[in-house]
């Protein structure tokens, strides 16, 4: 698959992999979370893990859409599909999300609601226009990268005067989360949780540029590398990283040159503000209230705010007690540290949000990564692990081609 | 010493849950409600094989071949028509293959209809037209049916169930739980190729591909297998699930666990592709024309030949090898170079896919 391939280019990644092997200090510990649910599955999937060395460890972090949502605001979903006239539509992952009492909205389906599974906004206001007689609810959710398509659609929906398309919005902001975890005692005050860089978001930033993060490279003097999705763009990025983290730089560098700038796309973002505008807080699962950290529709767009429609009222529902999504959400700990994991917590019935979507941290780990504990290839013993698979004499034969450049993506 | 945690499954709650489409999707659910459900109820020998089909003998005396070969399969695909098929030679080619993975000759063909109201007669036709010219081809005559019709709402145009039996060759004893470590594990060619090209014909979802259904009746394939290989341990046809689900049941079947090689698998750039931006991977995407076959080692060039000379086994690839593993993982060595697990189906990828 060309424009694809290059970036999974197994020589490549070997040739990065011995680079980062030869990059990092013995005896030190280098402690980076990727931000975003997209990385963490491509972590997983392809085993990028295996291709670095032992003292690099990855922390997974918030950005998985699916995950970082509470329960209140599936509960409020369930309501709102609840009503007779109501269509809900939703992105697929949101579906298996658990509920108050047991419920999901594939149990809420099966129990004759009428919930739909839609790719994209745009297929939400298709459905609204071919049922004029029903009020369509799109169960917007994501971060700054499904905003301006919701944006977009809500614009579409006031053009065409579509009365009965209504948008239930769970849009949250990335550097709201961000600045969050970075502020936690876990890791400002007592350093529980080491994190000395960050792999940046690679769509996220699409839409909102480089620029956001230059604040938490400053203020809070942790390096950021934005990557692309790829396994390779996150190779390079760790390699990135570890060479900041060794010149003690706390920058912000950019990986994704191909589809990232220091602005952003700034037509999408004059959309967001366009329709959208701040929630003074919101509930994160995992990380409870955060000011300022997501948007609601702007009173000119009332007429498409579901929450105002039906007058929805928001309540906070605690998680499971035994569920550890919190914790591991904010890198406080691995999915394997909680009681629950593997055990009444699986994908199948997910007792936690981390274990539904594939960007999941417990997901990703379940359905890929679980054969590690059973050969005892354990990150905590990581002295036990083999040393990266990387022959010596390619490393030294490929050393002086990059990555990025072989694989034509500028740094 | 391993820390994996056993793999406890929450039983399914009978009083109070109801069935979600995640019961028919092929992956782990549906595999619980077999067992906690339909196992238990109608317990015998043969269901317990836990096979895509049921091998039994003859009562003696009546001067029958040794083992006869039963399966059925419904068809509620959506759309019902679809690039390189429709849901009528899907329906004789599903149960074919289904007799075919015992290393079967099938012989008989029965077909059962259910209708709605309102339903073009003209598209029930062309339908029985395709299954007609099916069986023809394959040499698998129809003979018995059902018809019956429902009021409009109360189904979905057409749904179609065969049922059929064949004969298995004498020596040939190919089943799900003889998968032994060291064996190799082969597959007859593209994985994906089904489910991608129903999918371009969805509603909602139509895009243009050149990749056809690879639905085929692969009966001539295997008896070409079973005369060169008659000790064959496993056939099965990686349908809903796709080839990742399939080679979880053998391996539980088995007992066993599995490592494949990511590169070897063949998948068309045309699949990739649409996997790639519908966020499928094409492990788990359903086929209907190929098949995963497991050998002792030393059959596996002799049989990789005789695959790759059968039309329908032109790509033909050996994929990886049958490990010891008490927690039955399917592992895959990525194309990347790391490892990962190849786990169950969770929930439903793509509904209705046959």
């Amino acid at each position: 698959m060309k424009y694809v391939d290059e970036f999974r280019d197994g020589a490549l990644a070997r040739t990065i992999a011995a680079k980062v092997a030869c990059a990092v200090e013995p005896g030190r510990s280098y402690n980076f979370m990727e931000f975003c649910g997209g990385h963490t599955h491509a972590i997983s999937r392809y085993g990028v893990i295996d291709l670095l060395p032992q003292n690099v460890r990855m922390v997974h972090g918030p950005g998985c859409p699916v995950c970082v949502l509470p329960i209140g605001r599936i509960d409020n979903a369930i309501e709102l599909a609840s009503r007779p006239e109501v269509i809900l539509c939703t992105y697929a992952d949101t579906m298996r999300v658990p509920a108050s009492g047991y419920l999901s909205l594939m149990k809420a389906k099966a129990h004759g609601m009428d919930v739909r599974m839609v790719y994209s906004a745009a297929d939400a206001l298709r459905i609204a226009r071919q049922n004029p007689a029903r009020t369509v609810v799109f169960f917007a959710i994501g971060f700054e990268t499904t905003t301006p398509p919701t944006a977009l659609a809500i614009l579409q929906a006031d053009r065409e005067g579509l009365a009965n398309f209504l948008v239930f919005c769970n849009h949250v902001l990335t550097p709201a989360a961000i600045a969050n975890i970075l502020e936690s005692p876990q890791v400002r005050g007592i350093g529980t949780v080491p994190l000395d860089g960050f792999v940046g978001p690679a769509h996220v930033s699409c839409v909102i540029g480089s620029q956001p993060y230059e604040y938490f490279a400053e203020e809070y003097g942790k390096p950021v590398v934005i990557a692309g999705f790829e396994p390779l763009d996150v190779m390079q990025a760790v390699l990135m990283l570890v060479r900041q983290v060794n010149d003690g730089r706390a920058e912000v560098e950019n990986e994704f040159t191909r589809a990232v700038t220091r602005e952003g796309n700034t037509r999408a973002k004059e959309l967001v503000a366009e329709v959208f505008e701040l929630r003074r807080s919101f509930e994160w699962r995992g990380l409870g209230e955060v000011p300022y950290s997501a948007l609601r529709i702007k009173p000119k767009y009332a007429r498409f705010d579901a929450e105002r429609r039906f007058g929805i009222e928001y309540r906070s529902v605690p998680d499971n007690k035994a569920c550890e999504c919190g914790t591991i959400l904010r890198g406080a700990k691995e999915p394997r540290d909680c009681k629950v994991f593997g055990t009444v917590c699986t994908p199948e019935s997910p007792l936690g949000s981390c274990m539904v979507s594939s960007e999941g941290a417990c997901a990703a780990y379940y359905t890929y990564g679980r054969f590690r504990d059973a050969s005892g290839l354990q990150r905590q013993n990581a002295r036990e692990r083999p040393a990266p698979r990387v022959s010596a004499p390619l490393a030294h034969r490929e050393a002086t081609s990059d990555a990025s450049s072989a694989s034509g993506a500028p740094r | 010493m391993t820390t994996v945690k056993p793999g406890y499954v929450r039983p399914i709650d009978f009083k109070h849950g109801q069935v979600d489409m995640t019961h028919g999707g092929g992956g782990r659910a549906m595999a619980q409600l077999i067992e906690e459900l339909f196992l238990s109820a109608f317990d015998n020998e043969w269901l317990r094989q836990m096979n895509d089909q049921a091998s039994f003998t003859l009562p003696h005396g009546n001067g029958a071949p040794g083992r006869m070969v039963m399966a059925t399969d419904s068809h509620v695909v959506s759309p019902l028509f679809f690039p390189g098929g429709d849901i009528g030679c899907l329906s004789v080619h599903g149960t074919i293959n289904d007799v075919a993975m015992a290393g079967a000759q099938p012989l008989y063909l029965a077909a059962s209809f259910i209708l709605e109201e309102g339903f073009p007669l003209a598209d029930l036709k062309r339908i029985v037209d395709s299954m007609a010219h099916a069986a023809r081809e394959a040499g698998v005559p129809v003979v018995t049916g059902d018809t019956k019709v429902v009021e409009r709402g109360s189904g979905d145009g057409v749904f179609i169930t065969t049922t059929g039996v064949g004969v298995v060759p004498d020596g040939v004893q190919v089943s799900g739980d003889r998968a032994r470590p060291g064996d190799t594990v082969l597959v007859s060619g593209t994985m994906g190729d089904h489910g991608v090209a129903v999918m371009s014909f969805r509603e909602n979802l139509e895009f243009e591909t050149a990749v056809r259904s690879d639905t085929a009746a692969l009966h001539g394939l295997v008896a070409a297998m079973v005369e060169a290989v008659p000790e064959i341990r496993c056939l099965r046809d990686p349908t809903r699930g796709g080839l990742a689900t399939t080679l979880n049941e053998l391996a539980r079947q088995s007992g066993v666990g599995m490592r494949i090689r990511e590169r070897d698998v063949p998948v068309l750039p045309g699949v990739a592709a649409a996997c790639e931006f519908l966020g499928l991977d094409p492990l788990y995407v359903a086929n209907e024309g190929k098949l995963v076959a497991i050998c002792a080692p030393e059959d596996a060039e002799r049989l990789l030949a005789v695959m790759r000379a059968h039309p329908l086994g032109r790509d033909a690839a050996a994929i990886g090898e049958v490990i010891e593993d008490t927690h039955r993982f399917v592992q895959m060595e990525t194309a990347f170079g790391g490892s990962r697990v190849v786990d169950w189906l969770t929930g439903e990828q793509l509904p209705r896919i046959c």
